[in-house]
């Protein structure tokens, strides 16, 4: 009946259990919140069960934000280990629980916060800044979310039902196969990934198909926010790249399932295979998260620097370069593996030319600022500390694309400082600039530019603290994933990095105090206009919040900048009536496939095959039932428009 | 009075912080940068010489970020103000020539450095080399010494200035066999014949490491490396050659059973093909 999953399977360690109890308790918390404000009605109708792509970002980036205080946590207690397992030490963590940890870090940080925060953003600006009222699919945006949240659901189940993998966010065969890791771990990591990236995938296409077919009148290419050019670039990687990555999830689970031996020596098979296919979605993947961050500096930096944004032409070419290039460059993940000199020089040269159309953005950015009028709010705080860790990271990449140089770094610290360095510096960062960018447009205030401010400089001072050392302890002969070590020279800088992770901790915490504050003083921050920094692009041209449908008029666009061209129009806009809008409607069915699907994977996990067939039925089912909706959308009557608009003007 | 005093207190403290960085390094340990080795000798020259070739790039990055960021800040009205200005073809061909020149420089480098050092090249000095095979187990490095009939678990010794034919396969998860102050790296994998070349210079004693994760007890595998005079070599090997343990199929099946943290341990090699069936284990179903 329960498979392999027994009552031992509950049985942790007390630092599990602690974490375990608070999921508990705060979900019990969040629980008895909603019952006592009688918000359940609300809860499903406006949020579960929209299909409004400003919701769905919200949800997306609500529920990274769990998953990225989650992730810290982890990243806390690895460099507490390490700080004391020295020598005789084995530190408080055991190896096998300090492995999950970084496994978990890992999943967690790459797939549900990196990939939870490129789509919430893109959820949430992209339709208004191509001037559409929705997304071409809106049902399936709101399936993707929830297939992401079924897929992150895993990792946190685990905690308390089992144990994670531990065998790094990679999974390398044969570590992951059935001989040497028979146990729930590694499947628990197969289904988050393989649940959440046929998400990420529905996603791409939604959004590929978003951008090339529901831009407004008026929106050639060429004149497409750099942010919209980016998240086509983005979703184009997607499309190619996530298949890969589903394609090789399942066949490590008929490994695993069915003993079929694809990625392990043994009868044949070959785990270099996997490693390849592995690098292959996982190279790109890299881009998928970049792309979108490097759309938001370009957002930012014209704005706040009051001038056009320079080298248009350059940034689009260079965004199409990067992401032709980010798929031959997958072997430098394991220059180590042994090919021919040719092969690895060959994939080292790709990976250094990436560094010139980034270069090129870098620079088209620095003269943005050239000769305007910077205003240092927080976005363009966030965007000089980018520059800053940015270009010492891409550094640090491009010394690694030199092969034989790559055989001393790799696997070592050295090589964790610099994903960390282009990583939070690249993507987190570009996310924190777009949230306090954007914050005003979808909830009517600003955010608190002093505590921004605060936590901008602790995630700079505690980052650089983090990270420096690791590209020294690497040269140390420090290798990654080490839950104890022998030389007691490393423990000043284990030392010095763990305050750092804290002092970056205390970041996050003040971004929530930010929260919290801006909230509270919401009337002194107030946006009526809807366009708070003086922006650029369609976005700002509608109130702050947009109404549901977004524009009660679809723009019309005649040249880059369009809503800059529109502000210094000198002609009045004609008053035109309005007419009927047509909308979606809201449908349960995402919800419901998503929930089915983590029933669906849990029963793979814990071989309950009666549930994962019961459920793969119910999914089926439920799409069949989905599409044969008669009426899936409805018509907004124009009265209801104009007594929207009505209403909106009086405020 | 105020604000000068806290910047005071920011520069005090990043000065602190330098000298005390520097003064560490200084005192520290590094072996990628005070290789012992040929192979980590040129690796070592590579990173440097590339390192400051980006510079050429990296440190305008950082002025031109800090020079206009103040210069054109909000407050400052006498700076010319061009809010339309977006496009320069000279700049433009400067920042994509600039970097491209400097690609072409590294990419030659990169070309000829992966084949000088690739791994699986011999490396000729006049002198006859030494094969030793390596063997990553549950969670140990097991090393065969074909030619002298001599095993060890987790030790390793070489004469200086002697080519060191490594041969690398793995007999667990797949592993990665480094050591850092002679050279770089490479995975030993199950079924497959990983190899590397290295050549110590000097005598001393290195450690070794696998660098890549391979279960429970993978923080563990460590192995020192000795590099001796050819005299002290020959002793060590005929000191080994006097132990009690022989190692063959039968007693190597027990080795193999997965072990934390493993004492080093000497053997008498008496099956000098043990590598090869250890390699063509995985081809017989």
């Amino acid at each position: 009946m329960f498979g392999r999953l027994t009552l031992d399977a509950f049985k942790h360690d007390w630092i599990e259990y602690l974490a375990g109890v608070s999921m508990i308790f705060g979900a019990i918390f969040f629980i008895a919140l909603i019952t006592h404000y009688k918000r359940w009605g609300w809860l499903w109708k406006e949020w579960i069960t929209s299909v409004d792509h400003k919701k769905i970002g919200v949800m997306y980036i609500i529920f990274s934000a769990i998953m990225l205080v989650k992730g810290l946590v982890d990243a806390v207690m690895m460099r507490a280990q390490q700080a004391f397992a020295v020598g005789d030490s084995m530190g408080y963590l055991g190896a096998e629980h300090y492995q999950q940890i970084f496994t978990a870090h890992g999943v967690t940080m790459i797939f549900f916060v990196g990939m939870g925060v490129v789509f919430g953003i893109i959820n949430l600006v992209l339709p208004l800044q191509i001037g559409a009222r929705d997304v071409a699919f809106p049902f399936l945006n709101n399936l993707s979310f929830w297939l992401f949240a079924s897929g992150g659901m895993f990792i946190l189940v685990s905690l308390m039902i089992g144990v994670y993998a531990g065998t790094g966010w990679t999974a390398y065969p044969p570590l992951s196969g059935l001989k040497y890791n028979p146990g729930v771990g590694v499947d628990y990591w197969l289904w988050s990934v393989q649940i959440s990236g046929a998400g990420s995938l529905l996603s791409g296409i939604n959004f590929l198909v978003t951008i090339l077919k529901m831009r407004c009148p008026g929106m050639t290419l060429m004149r497409m926010p750099i942010f919209v050019w980016a998240t086509l670039a983005t979703m184009v990687l997607v499309v190619f790249a996530f298949p890969i990555l589903t394609a090789t999830a399942a066949m490590l689970s008929t490994d695993r399932l069915l003993d079929t031996h694809i990625f392990t020596a043994e009868f044949g098979g070959n785990p270099m295979m996997y490693i390849n296919l592995f690098w292959a979605w996982g190279h790109p993947e890299v881009y998928i998260l970049v792309l979108p961050a490097f759309g938001i500096f370009s957002e930012v930096v014209p704005v706040f620097s009051h001038k056009r944004l320079f080298g248009y032409t350059s940034m689009v070419w260079a965004i199409a370069a990067i992401s032709f290039l980010s798929f031959i460059v997958w072997l430098h993940h394991f220059f180590t593996m042994g090919a021919g000199a040719n092969v690895n020089a060959f994939f080292g040269i790709m990976t250094m030319i990436i560094g010139i159309p980034t270069g090129v953005k870098v620079f088209n950015w620095i003269f943005t600022m050239f000769r305007g009028r910077v205003r240092f709010t927080t976005p363009m705080y966030w965007f000089l500390g980018f520059i800053v860790i940015f270009t010492i990271g891409g550094m640090a990449g491009i010394l690694m694309s030199i092969p034989a140089v790559d055989f001393q770094v790799h696997n070592s610290l050295f090589l964790i400082a610099h994903f960390h360095f282009v990583i939070i510096g690249g993507v987190l960062f570009g996310f924190f600039a777009g949230y306090s960018y954007w914050f005003p447009k979808f909830t009517g205030f600003k955010l608190n530019e002093r505590l921004g401010k605060y936590a901008f400089w602790c995630w700079m001072i505690g980052f650089l603290l983090a990270f420096l050392p690791l590209y020294l302890l690497g040269f140390m002969g420090a290798t990654r994933r080490l839950n104890q070590y022998d030389i007691p020279e490393w423990q000043p800088l284990f030392i010095v990095a763990g305050i750092g992770a804290m002092i970056l901790f205390a970041g996050l915490g003040f971004q929530i105090l930010q929260l919290i504050v801006s909230i509270l003083k919401r009337n002194e921050n107030r946006d009526l206009t809807g366009d708070p920094w003086n922006g650029r692009n369609l976005e700002w041209s509608t109130t702050s919040p947009p109404p549901f449908y977004n524009f009660a008029f679809i723009p019309e666009v005649h040249g880059r900048d369009a809503f800059w061209a529109q502000k210094h129009q000198k002609t009045q806009p004609i008053l035109r009536k309005y007419e009927d809008i047509h909308m979606p409607k809201n449908t349960a069915m995402g919800f419901v496939i998503g929930s089915l699907s983590f029933l669906f994977g849990f029963g793979l996990i814990w071989h309950m095959f009666w549930l994962a067939i019961l459920s793969a039925i119910g999914m089926i089912a439920g799409v069949i039932a989905h599409l044969y909706q008669k009426h899936p959308d409805y018509h907004l009557p124009a009265a209801e428009v104009a007594k929207i608009e009505s209403r909106k003007q009086s405020v | 009075m105020k604000k000068a005093f806290k910047i005071a207190i920011v520069v005090l403290l990043l000065l602190g912080l330098s000298a005390g960085s520097v003064l560490f390094i200084a005192n520290a340990n590094i072996p990628v940068l005070e290789p012992k080795g040929m192979v980590g000798d040129k690796e070592r020259e590579l990173i440097i010489s590339a390192s400051l070739l980006m510079l050429i790039v990296v440190i305008p990055v950082f002025i031109l970020t800090l020079v206009f960021a103040w210069k054109y800040r909000e407050s400052n009205t006498k700076s010319k103000h061009a809010p339309d200005w977006e496009h320069n073809y000279i700049a433009e061909y400067c920042w994509w020539g600039v970097p491209v020149f400097i690609i072409i420089i590294l990419g030659v480098v990169t070309w000829r450095s992966s084949h000088e050092l690739n791994p699986f090249t011999p490396i000729d000095n006049g002198e006859k080399p030494i094969m030793i095979q390596v063997v990553a187990l549950d969670w140990k490095w097991l090393f065969l010494y074909p030619e002298q009939g001599i095993a060890s678990v987790n030790f390793v010794q070489f004469p200086k200035n002697t080519p060191i034919n490594f041969e690398i396969t793995s007999d667990a998860p797949m592993n990665s066999f480094w050591i850092p102050q002679l050279g770089g790296q490479i995975y030993a994998m199950p079924a497959m014949r990983s190899k590397l070349h290295l050549l110590a210079r000097e005598t001393g004693s290195f450690r070794g490491v696998s660098a890549n994760i391979s279960g429970k007890g993978f923080a563990g595998m460590r192995f020192t490396a000795i590099s001796s005079t050819q005299e002290e070599f020959q002793t060590w090997v005929s000191n080994v050659k006097a132990s009690s343990q022989k190692l063959d199929m039968t007693s190597y099946k027990i080795l193999m059973q997965p072990s934390e943290y493993h004492p080093v341990e000497y053997f008498i090699l008496t099956d000098s093909e043990l590598f090869e069936k250890v390699l063509m284990k995985y081809m017989m179903p």
